[in-house]
């Protein structure tokens, strides 16, 4: 490392102190506080010369980071691509392994209420990721409103359930069928966007849907929100200690003791099974004209054009497909909360499932499921710290950017390969 | 085969043809020749459907296809290979080759338009699991002409094929245009920067100067045009 570079560095890092001084300094440094009814500044220092010192350090051993990187250009080291290529070449033992694995964590000691619930909150973003995936990673479009589909499923499911009292299973379909429409719905205005124009539109939209929701009282209750959403239940057994007359329930068809987390378990297995839907829709359909379609179009526009791809077609059933998932996740989350109400579908929603599908590196699905458990498992992990949670979400975008900044899977394989 | 008259083409206002007239009989190659921003790339994108003509008629077989979406023209039979070749780069050779299939009866043919131009372009073979991205400029080449030929055409628009290949290369792509006309009954329109390559393989050319056709006639007349010479020839004066 040459006395230049430590120089360069050492500068750059002081520059680094100053904007991170110029920032924290009136944010973080200047309080005010009631003192004998009359408000005072409280300047606080040493919080900021802690943070300064932080970002200046931090900057100077990124620089080394990337010096070495440098020096190393060429040579596959890096622990992310150790990683990468190990999930590459392991890849279906480790998805059997997992997937193994998810089917028994219910029945695992540890398992008690509040890791099922990590699990199936998991599950759901994981399935929207997946979903978001389809209009994101094969596709190519950016789509900032897709909690407007989930928040479409959510309701549509709880609106038919409630006023017609169908079950879940008629429900769900419709639900994701409601959703695809309004993923067209979406897709039709914004068919000549592209990129930040695109991600604006579908942003906007996002936000309309929750507007609608929140004004549509007639219809939706506004914030009030719904209630009294129908559980799910098991093929017509529902999960019920005291059930109406003449009613079997599930415990009692199985002979079992009631326990309230035989519902959990179920929910869990529901949204497993209709997370491994998702995602094997994904793998069946990028191999198919559709999909490959698809991937073109995000390649080249107007190459597609030329070869007799119809790029409106391709486009609507992106969005509408994708749109769909997402309904049939905000259908299961209707079932699985009982109660829906426009705040569960803000703008900080489809913010974290895009977070998930582009920090796991666009496209690939293996990515979506770490990142999901990244993300997910970095907010539960900080639920007891409530303050600090923003903090380390962005912490850990920034980490993220700087190592991997393609994503933590960035590469992906072909769709065919050559048989060995 | 393909008749295009007094054809104007915009973007925004400013117009980049001008009332193009040119004529392609069928089993024809024909060659387009003319210097930057003479609107060469215009008039082809503007036949394939990419770009809309404002006013002026393209008819196709008999058909009037300017008014026409890019993908139904692409099913009526005419193929392009666009300028810079536009190859999907992070799709493997065999995705490129089955996305051209798609108008294809949806690719049922695959195995059987595969293998004419794997045997047209038998390097393309050995890449079919690679990224299109990490071919040579020739290969992308070689592909972007073979995604054009799985849709079975019957005219095929070649926007530069040698633009930015090395000379052995084009040598053997113009071979291969050459081959898929005589062999393949393909009809040609070619695009070409390099005017004495193409009007050498051309039966006829024309002369595209600001948005309009100034020369016309067979290649080889072209070819030792004096105009044309000291314009788009070497040893001009």
């Amino acid at each position: 490392m040459g006395k230049d570079f430590i120089q360069k560095s050492l500068k750059d890092s002081l520059l680094t102190g100053i904007i991170a001084l110029a920032l924290f300094g009136p944010i973080v440094g200047l309080r005010t506080v009631a003192k004998n009814e009359v408000l005072v500044v409280e300047p606080k220092w040493f919080i900021v010369l802690l943070i300064v010192a932080l970002c200046a350090v931090g900057r100077f051993f990124i620089n080394i980071y990337s010096y070495k990187k440098e020096q190393r250009r060429g040579e596959a080291s890096s622990l992310g691509k150790i990683i990468a290529n190990f999930l590459d070449e392991k890849g279906a033992q480790i998805a059997i392994a997992a997937i193994a694995f998810s089917i028994i964590f219910p029945f695992m000691p540890f398992a008690d209420r509040y890791w099922m619930d990590i699990a199936i909150m998991m599950l759901t973003y994981i399935m929207l990721g997946w979903g978001l995936n389809i209009v994101i990673g094969l596709a190519g479009l950016l789509d900032l409103g897709y909690v407007a589909f989930y928040a479409v499923g959510a309701y549509s499911y709880a609106l038919f359930a409630i006023h017609f009292g169908w079950s879940f299973w008629v429900c769900l379909p419709i639900a994701g069928l409601f959703a695809g429409m309004f993923g067209i719905l979406l897709g039709f205005p914004v068919l000549r966007l592209r990129g930040d124009y695109l991600a604006i539109v579908t942003l906007a939209f996002g936000e309309m849907i929750r507007i609608l929701l929140l004004n549509w009282y007639e219809l939706t209750k506004g914030p009030d929100g719904l209630t009294g959403i129908p559980r799910p239940s098991f093929f017509g057994l529902p999960f019920k200690r005291y059930p109406d007359e003449g009613v079997e329930t599930f415990h009692t068809f199985f002979g079992l003791e009631y326990d309230p987390m035989q519902r959990i378990i179920f929910l869990y297995y529901l949204i497993l099974v209709l997370a491994l839907i998702t995602n094997a829709f994904t793998i069946k359909i990028r191999r198919l004209p559709v999909g490959r379609a698809w991937e073109a179009l995000r390649e080249d526009e107007i190459a597609c054009k030329s070869l007799g791809v119809n790029p409106r077609n391709t486009k609507l059933t992106a969005f509408a497909i994708g749109a769909m998932f997402g309904g049939f996740a905000g259908s299961f989350f209707a079932t699985r909360q009982a109660f829906i109400s426009p705040e569960s579908f803000t703008f900080i929603e489809s913010a974290i499932i895009v977070a998930i599908v582009v920090l796991g590196g666009m496209g690939s699905q293996t990515g979506v499921v770490l990142s999901t458990i990244f993300l997910i498992g970095l907010i539960e992990v900080f639920r007891d710290f409530e303050s600090y949670r923003m903090v380390a979400f962005g912490g850990a975008m920034v980490l993220i950017m700087i190592f991997r900044p393609r994503g933590i899977l960035a590469k992906r394989k072909p769709t065919i390969t050559m048989g060995k | 085969m393909l008749n295009i008259s007094k054809v104007e083409t915009f973007y925004g206002n400013i117009q980049a043809l001008r009332g193009v007239d040119v004529k392609v009989n069928e089993g024809e190659i024909v060659a387009l020749i003319g210097s930057n921003g003479a609107g060469k790339s215009t008039l082809l994108m503007t036949v394939s459907g990419v770009n809309k003509a404002a006013n002026g008629e393209i008819i196709f077989d008999s058909k009037n296809i300017s008014n026409l979406p890019a993908h139904h023209i692409v099913n009526l039979g005419i193929s392009q290979v666009p300028e810079g070749r536009r190859i999907f780069a992070r799709l493997t050779v065999e995705d490129n080759l089955r996305l051209g299939a798609s108008v294809n009866e949806k690719g049922k043919n695959f195995e059987k338009d595969s293998k004419e131009v794997y045997d047209l372009f038998p390097v393309l073979k050995n890449r079919l699991s690679q990224r299109g991205g990490t071919l040579s400029g020739g290969e992308q080449q070689m592909l972007a002409i073979g995604r054009a030929m799985m849709a079975r055409p019957r005219m095929l628009l070649l926007d530069e094929p040698s633009l930015g290949i090395a000379p052995k290369l084009v040598n053997q792509i113009f071979a291969s245009i050459k081959n898929i006309n005589k062999e393949k009954k393909v009809t040609v329109f070619l695009v070409e920067q390099n005017a004495k390559k193409a009007l050498e393989l051309a039966d006829r050319g024309y002369v595209l100067v600001n948005g309009k056709i100034s020369i016309e006639g067979a290649g080889k007349d072209l070819l030792n045009n004096p105009d044309v010479q000291a314009a788009y020839l070497e040893g001009g004066k």
